[in-house]
């Protein structure tokens, strides 16, 4: 049980305590334990460091932390050695003894376990020289390397509630709002509103109580940085909807989460719990006077459940479906009351600004875009993962000097943004500064901050189809427009990339489009519209040979392309005919080509994949 | 009071009115298939979209959910809101395309045909404006169906599409449907409550002067227990009262 803070002083005198306790310097694994490397097999990694550190009869010598992500999936597990900031990947059970052995023990950096950059052979040893982290800003996320999340007193350590002490007893609520304000901090869970605003409206609303909500929905194809953030600084979230809730005047909050992120769900329960115990939540806090207390709900996966109006109903019970906004939830939104929502990274952010000053956050960023903005970098980029950059870096570093360029040296195609109702932004806007103006302004969006990068190899056709597909299932379907809309023009784009195509298509993709944007009832889908309309501005050739020429230029759509053996290249090796399921190719013996069989092949493409001497074509 | 304006005439209003109630006030049509005065307003269908500009930018809101304010400049019928509302028209009559209601509405649109391939039309008749359940739910407080499914999947249904132990077959959702997706039919004392994807009967009483079968045994309790009445109350009908 810990002690219960009743003071500012006391939890400066706790930070000491803890601090001067760190400083006895003992060798210290830190071994990520966020989504990525859970599914690498960090839990079993860490195991294997426990059983090594207590066999080599270490256990008071050597400390363990399962941190929360550090952002390179890619290259998980990732393991953090100090002294020395040693800095492994991909490590495996097998690697435990010898970094046990030879790191530990004998202060020895493993070459072998070292990154090394794939584009000039170089190996790093330490995390800050990595490419991957160089070019990155990370205010909001780099202090996931250094918390175990369900100790609040790593938390603590970086100076932790520090804001909300200060706050508490520095600062009236509305100069908390005007700090806010003066950061230019905007909402970034999608829509880019100026968090201070929303605050000091909530604020100004008639109507008791009010509430404040974090959220923590995140449900876009290939997005994690909220999750990544709520399971590795939980207590980050936290403090800043503590802050939100003072400068608000609300004394009741929630944390509404998927239940699909179940190490979210947990670890922000052990946040909450600890919390309490230190006095940061309940009654009195710090002794200041001012009372919070925070729930967290457990969403049930509705994509839709990540709109304000939506999450709304779904917390009070009701089927999770949008209503107009005409009215602002600032005014009436949980059970009518004024209520202020958040995403969590737009909260994590705000103990930053209150610590180090609003003119500290405006330094970085650009004119209408400040501070920071966390990506999942995903798709055909060397470096997945997550990425934290100052707003206004260009789509070119971050794909390229952080992302690592593309997979198997292909060419770029395009990278979808803001998740499945952002757009597509092509290779000629690689230059364009990454704010959420400019992201507007070339049809797409920084939504939730997805980044799905495309390769050559890729049918735009096709990926508005995905994307669309994705948007029908998880339209509510209260609303004609996204409930039909969506519909039918996914049935439009299943029969292009089907070879059904007609010339007027795309005057009908468009129609249907302005009258989704114009009426939808809520931004699902007034945006669903997105992926289409930004192919069909920048990839509209693409459309025009799937309608016209009956043809797919990414070789993707199954309707429209042909596998063929290119006879001068194929020396008979009997791989494809090996692996091709459904024995449409045929041996004709040793050094002579092998023969595709067209009535039988389903165009799965696996004999391209496994021959080794590109003697698969496809048109 | 505020004063608006829709399509160049001046008219006042109370702050809390829609523009669609005001619109209706005054006479100015507007289509509509999801509103009804005595329910709250939902807008599910779109129809009832207007065009509405604010210090030089215009946007398209639902009428029937949108509160007017002073100043407010509202089109009902500029280019936009028709092109707007006609795909709404064309999205609808591709799912009802058998729909004699629908059909009519899109016809006074200038909609005599989805614009999609007619292997994709539809034959439903439902269009999910959520009337019925509304209705069920605001006025007669029994909840007995509701909307369920998500996106495409949407249905009116009562729970597990089983006979609800909450319908008392008082016929409201049939009464309410704009389009003859619920049906009712009494006959040989026997009512039927029905969509196509469920189904009630309800035994009907009848009354001991007359003997007609003139309303469903299950209403009349409610009905009765509601309002405390004597055990008899319902054993004769109101014509022979």
């Amino acid at each position: 049980m810990l002690q219960k803070l009743k003071s500012k002083q006391d939890l400066e005198n706790l930070r000491k305590k803890i601090v001067a306790k760190k400083e006895e310097g003992k060798p210290l694994v830190t071994v990520c334990n966020g989504t990525g490397c859970h599914a690498s097999g960090s839990v079993a990694v860490i195991e294997a460091f426990r059983q090594e550190i207590r066999r080599e009869e270490l256990t008071d010598k050597v400390a363990i932390k399962a941190t929360g992500c550090h952002g390179f999936c890619e290259r998980g597990p990732i393991v953090v050695i100090q002294p020395g900031d040693i800095f492994y990947q991909q490590v495996k059970v097998d690697d435990v003894p010898q970094i046990v052995g030879e790191t530990i023990i004998q202060s020895n950096v493993i070459d072998r376990l070292l990154y090394v950059d794939p584009a000039t052979g170089k190996k790093y040893v330490h995390p800050s020289e990595v490419p991957f982290y160089r070019s990155q800003r990370r205010i909001v996320f780099g202090n996931n390397g250094e918390i175990a999340p369900d100790n609040i007193e790593d938390y603590i350590a970086l100076g932790g509630y520090s804001a909300l002490a200060k706050v508490l007893f520095d600062k009236s609520p509305e100069q908390v709002i005007e700090e806010v304000k003066k950061s230019g901090l905007r909402g970034r869970g999608g829509g880019g509103f100026p968090a201070g605003r929303k605050w000091e409206s909530c604020r100004n609303a008639p109507g008791e109580p009010k509430y404040v909500i974090a959220n923590c929905d995140e449900g876009d194809p290939g997005v994690y940085a909220n999750r990544s953030l709520l399971e590795g600084n939980p207590h980050s979230v936290l403090e800043g909807l503590l802050i939100a809730a003072y400068a608000i005047g609300s004394h009741e909050g929630y944390i509404y989460v998927r239940n699909e992120y179940p190490l979210a769900v947990e670890n922000a329960t052990i946040a909450i719990k600890q919390a309490e115990e230190l006095g940061f939540l309940g009654k009195n806090i710090l002794g200041s006077g001012f009372d919070f207390i925070v729930h967290i709900n457990r969403g049930g996966g509705a994509f839709v459940c990540g709109e304000s109006t939506a999450l709304m109903a779904s917390l009070e019970g009701r089927v999770g479906e949008p209503r107009a906004k005409y009215v602002h939830t600032a005014e009436k939104g949980l059970w009518d009351k004024p209520s202020n929502l958040n995403n969590v990274e737009t909260l994590a952010n705000v103990p930053l600004i209150i610590n180090k000053g609003a003119d500290w956050f405006t330094a970085i960023g650009t004119e209408g875009s400040k501070g920071t903005k966390i990506f999942s970098l995903v798709g055909k980029v060397n470096n997945t993962g997550l990425v934290e950059v100052p707003m206004g870096m260009t789509l070119r570093e971050v794909i390229y000097d952080i992302g690592g360029g593309i997979k198997e040296g292909k060419r770029f195609k395009g990278v979808q943004t803001g998740g499945p109702s952002g757009g597509v932004i092509p290779e000629s806007m690689l230059d364009m500064p990454v704010d959420f103006d400019e992201l507007t302004k070339a049809g797409s969006m920084m939504g939730s901050g997805g980044m799905i990068v495309m390769d050559e190899d890729t049918c735009m056709v096709d990926t508005a189809r995905y994307f669309l597909t994705f948007l029908e299932e998880e339209s509510c379907g209260k609303c004609v427009p996204c409930r039909e809309g969506i519909k039918r023009m996914r049935q439009i784009l299943d029969d292009i990339t089907e070879g059904k195509g007609e010339e007027s298509d795309i005057e009908l993709l468009e129609r249907i489009s302005a009258t989704l944007k114009d009426t939808s009832l809520c931004a699902l889908g007034a945006t669903a519209a997105n992926p289409v309309l930004t192919t069909l501005h920048y990839f509209r050739d693409e459309y025009e040979a799937h309608i016209k020429d009956k043809r797919c230029p990414a070789g993707v759509c199954k309707a429209l392309i042909r596998y063929y053996i290119i006879d001068e290249k194929c020396v008979g090796c009997r791989l494809c005919e090996k692996a091709c399921p459904v024995e449409a190719i045929t041996f004709m013996g040793k050094k002579k080509p092998v023969i595709l069989d067209q009535s039988k092949c389903i165009k799965c493409g696996i004999c391209k994949d496994v021959c080794k001497l590109e003697a698969v074509g496809v048109k | 009071m505020v004063t608006i304006d829709i399509d160049g005439q001046k008219l006042e209003a109370k702050e809390e009115q829609t523009i669609l109630e005001v619109a209706r006030d005054n006479g100015i049509y507007i289509p509509t298939l999801c509103y009804h005065e005595n329910l709250v307003p939902y807008g599910a269908c779109r129809l009832c979209s207007v065009e509405i500009s604010k210090g030089g930018r215009s946007r398209i809101v639902a009428s029937c959910l949108y509160p007017v304010e002073e100043g407010l400049e509202v089109k009902t019928n500029s280019p936009r809101v028709v092109n707007n509302r006609k795909m709404i028209m064309e999205l609808l009559l591709a799912r009802c395309s058998q729909n004699e209601v629908i059909k009519r509405l899109a016809s006074e649109m200038g909609v005599e045909q989805p614009p999609f391939r007619p292997e994709y039309w539809e034959d439903e008749d439902c269009i999910l404006c959520g009337l019925c359940v509304r209705t069920c739910e605001e006025i007669v407080g029994r909840s007995a169906i509701s909307l369920v499914n998500r996106g495409v999947n949407r249905e009116v249904a009562p729970p597990f599409l089983e006979p609800s132990a909450d319908c008392i077959g008082c016929g409201a959702c049939a009464y309410i449907c704009p389009t003859g997706a619920i049906k009712m039919d009494d006959k040989d004392g026997t009512r039927e409550v029905y969509a196509r994807n469920w189904k009630k009967e309800f035994k009907l009483k009848k009354c001991k002067v007359c003997g007609n079968y003139w309303a469903p045994e299950e209403q009349l309790e409610y009905i009765r227990k509601k309002l405390n009445l004597p055990a008899d109350f319902f054993d004769v009908c109101p014509n022979c009262k």
